[in-house]
């Protein structure tokens, strides 16, 4: 391992990984990050990898159509040697009360101002796209075709190897314990392998980034909050897109490998760093599905697993330069939308770290925001 | 051993893909797994997991009790997801 990095990215995740990329491809030379596990050890690793355009903020919009339009070219851009998987196959949101249906109303007018090509489905226009949809229990839906999914591991393995390539040191087993900072700056980094003198530390370690922060005692207002999600024995090709409800709490898609794969939130887990899987999931899961998608309850469960979403009040991540200390910045609080957002995170961080014109002018997400009250809550998460 | 013997039957990766990635850095159960979907499947690694941990164990020279397996996931067995909805509607009555 170096002793001393122009920048140091902490965290193995597509966030790290898309950083990492984007500041050696403008010619950072001397980057390393570190990861205290394995590459995709993370929630990037355990997610549903689902991507959507269809949100109800116009950040959130203009982050994920962006993003998408990246992942169309993903392999030719990164030139990956396998392939990130994309499939552009549709996302239908379903509602269950008139509510909810006045909510994606307004949500399709903002994502039209950017060109998304989303739209309001009647029941019989969504079970054309999903026969087996129990539609007695639903108001109507919504559905934007170019959404989709990816393979989370490739992808990131593919900027990962990008930037590997363009000379990013990656240290992988290699956990930070502290960040020295003196005078207000950043001057080094102290892991269990060593330290490294840096000016520059960038955090993007999602379920961990209240820690790091911490570190050089910035408090941030996130918390981390288990996520669980099930896989099931694959079989032939039967549901094109992802179905998701805000309302009913689920979202399940069947991926190119066959099997379903589900998850669904809860609002009364503890907010701690647990990602151990529990049978009331299952069971929830189990119960939804049967309602909602009966013929999929045939499947038998697999593999069901957890990670951390990274919560911030308004559910949109910060970007953020540090006020307080300098060479200090973070890429944190997904609120469970990290994946999708990947590309234009690196993007923009590495535009923020290198004082470059913004592409997409994210300044609204930054921490500061808490406190002036100037939130931009996102009403479409699940 | 013939180097394209498929020795993940769940997700069809042979012997060579998984020497290729250990050649290429990807040392640990948990890497090789989320790149070629190897113990992902239905028997979860019972019948790949010896035979990836013992080409780890020769190519890093470790003792194969030293390689790490993959995290176990539940349900042990396959379990249909209509029979778990059943049995905790029953919990609710
Ligand atoms: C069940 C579930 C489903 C999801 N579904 C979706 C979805 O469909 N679409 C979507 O866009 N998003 C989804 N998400 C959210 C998404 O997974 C995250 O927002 C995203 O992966 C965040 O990426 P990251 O690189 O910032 O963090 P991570 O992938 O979590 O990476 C952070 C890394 O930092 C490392 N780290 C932590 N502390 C230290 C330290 N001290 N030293 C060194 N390294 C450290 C960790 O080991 C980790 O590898 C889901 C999340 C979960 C849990």
């Amino acid at each position: 391992m170096k002793t001393s990095a122009d920048i140091v990215i902490i965290g193995g995740g597509i966030s790290g990984c898309s950083i990492a990329y984007n500041l050696a491809k403008k010619g950072v030379k001397n980057i390393i990050v570190l990861e205290k596990s394995y590459i995709c050890s993370g929630s990037t690793g355990r997610c549903g990898a689902g991507v959507r355009m269809q949100w109800g903020t116009d950040m959130n919009c203009k982050i994920a159509k962006k993003s998408i339009e990246f992942y169309e070219h993903a392999n030719e851009i990164l030139e990956y040697d396998r392939d990130v998987d994309f499939k552009q196959s549709g996302y239908l949101l379903i509602a269950d009360t008139d509510k909810e249906i006045e909510q994606f109303k307004k949500n399709i007018k903002i994502q039209h101002k950017y060109g998304i090509p989303s739209r309001m489905l009647n029941l019989d226009e969504a079970r054309e796209i999903v026969p087996y949809l129990n539609t007695s229990i639903l108001k109507g839906a919504a559905y934007c075709e170019k959404d989709g999914f990816l393979n989370p591991f490739h992808t990131t393995d593919a900027f990962y190897k990008a930037a590997k390539k363009l000379g990013v040191e990656f240290n992988t087993f290699t956990e930070v314990t502290n960040i020295i900072v003196k005078s207000d700056k950043v001057v080094g980094v102290v892991t269990n392998n060593g330290n490294i003198a840096t000016n520059c530390v960038v955090n993007a370690t999602n379920g961990w980034s209240k820690e790091i922060s911490e570190m050089v005692g910035i408090d941030i207002p996130v918390y981390s909050e288990r996520h669980q999600i099930l896989a099931t024995e694959p079989v032939e090709p039967m549901q094109g897109p992802m179905v998701m409800s805000f309302g009913l709490n689920l979202y399940v898609q069947q991926s190119p490998e066959g099997s379903f794969i589900m998850g669904r939130g809860d609002s009364n887990e503890p907010r701690d760093l647990r990602m151990t899987s529990s049978w009331e999931f299952i069971e929830e899961m189990a119960k939804t599905i049967d309602l909602i998608l009966p013929p999929i309850s045939k499947l038998r469960v697999v593999r069901q697993w957890a990670g951390l979403y990274n919560m911030t009040p308004d559910k949109q991540p910060i970007y953020e330069k540090s006020k307080d200390v300098e060479g200090f910045y973070m890429a944190v609080g997904f609120s469970g939308h990290g994946f999708m957002f990947g590309p234009i995170t690196g993007i923009v961080m590495s535009e923020m770290i290198l004082d470059e014109e913004p592409t997409i002018d994210v300044s609204m997400l930054n921490l500061n925001r808490f406190k002036t009250g100037n939130l931009l809550l996102e009403p479409s998460v699940v | 051993m013939d180097e394209n013997t498929i020795i993940c039957r769940c997700s069809d990766v042979t012997l060579k893909e998984v020497r290729n990635l250990i050649s290429e850095g990807y040392i640990t159960f948990e890497e090789i797994k989320r790149i070629t979907r190897i113990g992902m499947g239905p028997c979860q690694g019972k019948t790949c997991g010896q035979l990836v941990m013992r080409e780890i164990a020769l190519a890093t020279g470790k003792n194969i009790k030293d390689v790490k397996f993959q995290t176990n996931r539940p349900p042990v067995v396959g379990v249909k997801l209509g029979l778990i909805a059943e049995e905790g509607r029953k919990d609710e009555d």
